[in-house]
């Protein structure tokens, strides 16, 4: 079978409400009450061929806009459509469309296996369900993680369940693969093992590949793109090289620290005695890198971890409400 | 590993330059394939083929259709060139900057170089 052409996603306005339920008001009467939003008005696109990060904080909505994908949820209100690179207008909406779903592989946390089937049974049932599964992939993985057929998945620990996942994931060789939260319970060289593997899979069987991750520090040099949601929204959906331009750090004495920052935004600041350490907005210039060379002022990059905390704090969250609808919209505008 | 202050990419080219230029890559030399270069480094592929693109750009390797990317004749002696310029702005000048911080004169640190190069010939 010739290698299919990677799956791009895109949501327009994507709303998915839990938990609607109707209550009895004290005079009797009823209206209806939505428990919980976990999208709220959601705006993507994922560009095919690309490994994407999907990081955002605890309840942000990244399971439910990957399970959107996948089609394991359909939204309350909104567009979702998935489909091959090179013509996005014939893309489709997953929702009960075999077509898609079969080309779209979520690994979800320690799901989509038979729990109390011998191992075997699930990957006879991936093997039927994925059209490009690759099952001497998939059994050099399962060597890799040290997991053996014979076992029950429910008889495996928390790190060796996930393990199963990312073999399922790989081996599936899914034109749309997303990993959502599949490295937890594994241990570091199983994690690194695993980075390692969706790399060298990647470039030898081009596709896209969405991952979503707590542990931004030890993933964010595999992303070509990188989505933030933030309660719901798109907060950022950019190049993960333009986010590295968003912020840069200045150290050395305090005096020539401020006169190089100048009145650019300052996002942070740390004093050390006489040493500062500020963190601005934006990216540096030759001009600045020059001056901050002569006047023995240290230059840093602002690593996506502490990127991501300043973007999604609710502080910042609360000082920059009124202009996050405009951000939002900026941001998936591409 | 590249924890530099420059994006990525350009931190990957300028290991590569360093390489060439220190002959531990030699010319014709074959380096690295994107692939090899991006799960050894356990980075993005299409971050390490930027580094390599902009590389060719400058003269630096070349692409051999399906055989991957060579050190392009002459890389070395152009590096040299280029680097020997940017010396005086980027490395010396910030040291001088710093002599006269300390309060260190100029024929100190011309008796200190004219000491160091005869103690290392004698060496």
């Amino acid at each position: 079978m010739t290698a299919p052409a990677p799956f791009g996603a895109r949501l327009d306005d994507v709303v998915v409400r839990f938990g609607r339920q109707r209550r009895v008001t004290r005079d009797g009467g009823t209206y209806r009450e939505d428990a919980s939003t976990a999208l709220d008005g959601a705006n993507l696109t994922v560009r095919p061929g690309t490994i994407t990060g999907v990081l955002g904080r605890n309840g942000a909505g990244k399971t439910t806009m990957l399970s959107l994908l996948a089609a394991y949820r359909c939204p309350t209100s909104g567009r979702v459509a998935v489909g091959p690179e090179g013509d996005a207008d014939s893309w489709e909406d997953p929702w009960e469309n075999p077509w898609v779903t079969a080309n779209v592989q979520l690994v979800s946390e320690g799901g989509g296996v038979q729990d109390d089937e011998k191992l075997r049974e699930t990957l006879r049932y991936y093997a039927d369900l994925r059209p490009h599964w690759d099952a001497d992939t998939a059994e050099r993985l399962l060597d890799l993680f040290e997991i053996s057929t014979r076992k029950k998945p429910n008889a495996l620990s928390r790190g060796k369940r996930s393990a199963v996942g990312a073999v399922l994931g790989l081996a599936s060789r899914a034109p749309l693969t997303i990993f959502d939260e599949v490295y937890l319970g594994m241990d570091a060289p199983t994690r690194y093992a695993f980075y390692d593997e969706i790399l060298a899979d990647y470039a030898a069987h081009p596709r896209t590949i969405l991952l979503s991750s707590h542990l931004v520090e030890e993933v964010e040099r595999l992303f070509e793109d990188v989505v933030v949601l933030d309660r719901g929204r798109v907060l950022l959906a950019e190049t993960a090289e333009e986010m590295a331009r968003r912020g840069f750090s200045l150290t050395g004495p305090t005096m020539a620290v401020e006169r190089l920052a100048g009145d650019r935004k300052v996002l942070h600041r740390q004093q050390l005695g006489g040493t500062v350490q500020v963190t601005l907005e934006g990216a540096p210039d030759d001009g600045t890198r020059a001056a901050a060379r002569e006047a023995g002022v240290e230059l840093g990059h602002l690593p996506l971890q502490d990127l991501f905390v300043r973007l999604t704090d609710p502080a910042a969250h609360r000082a920059t409400v009124a202009g996050r609808d405009a951000d939002a919209s900026r941001g998936a505008g591409r | 590993m590249f924890d530099g202050p420059e994006p990525l990419y350009v931190q990957i080219a300028q290991m590569i330059r360093s390489q060439v230029l220190a002959g531990e890559l030699a010319e014709d030399e074959q380096v690295m394939s994107t692939t090899q270069f991006a799960t050894t480094f356990r980075i993005n592929p299409a971050t390490a083929a930027k580094a390599f693109a902009g590389l060719v750009d400058e003269g630096v390797l070349y692409k051999r259709r399906g055989l991957g990317m060579f050190v392009a004749p002459g890389a070395r002696q152009r590096l040299l060139e280029h680097d020997r310029t940017a010396y005086f702005d980027d490395v010396l000048a910030p040291a001088l900057a710093q002599a006269a911080v300390l309060g260190i004169s100029d024929d100190e640190i011309v008796d200190h170089i004219r000491h160091r190069s005869t103690t290392t010939e004698e060496s």
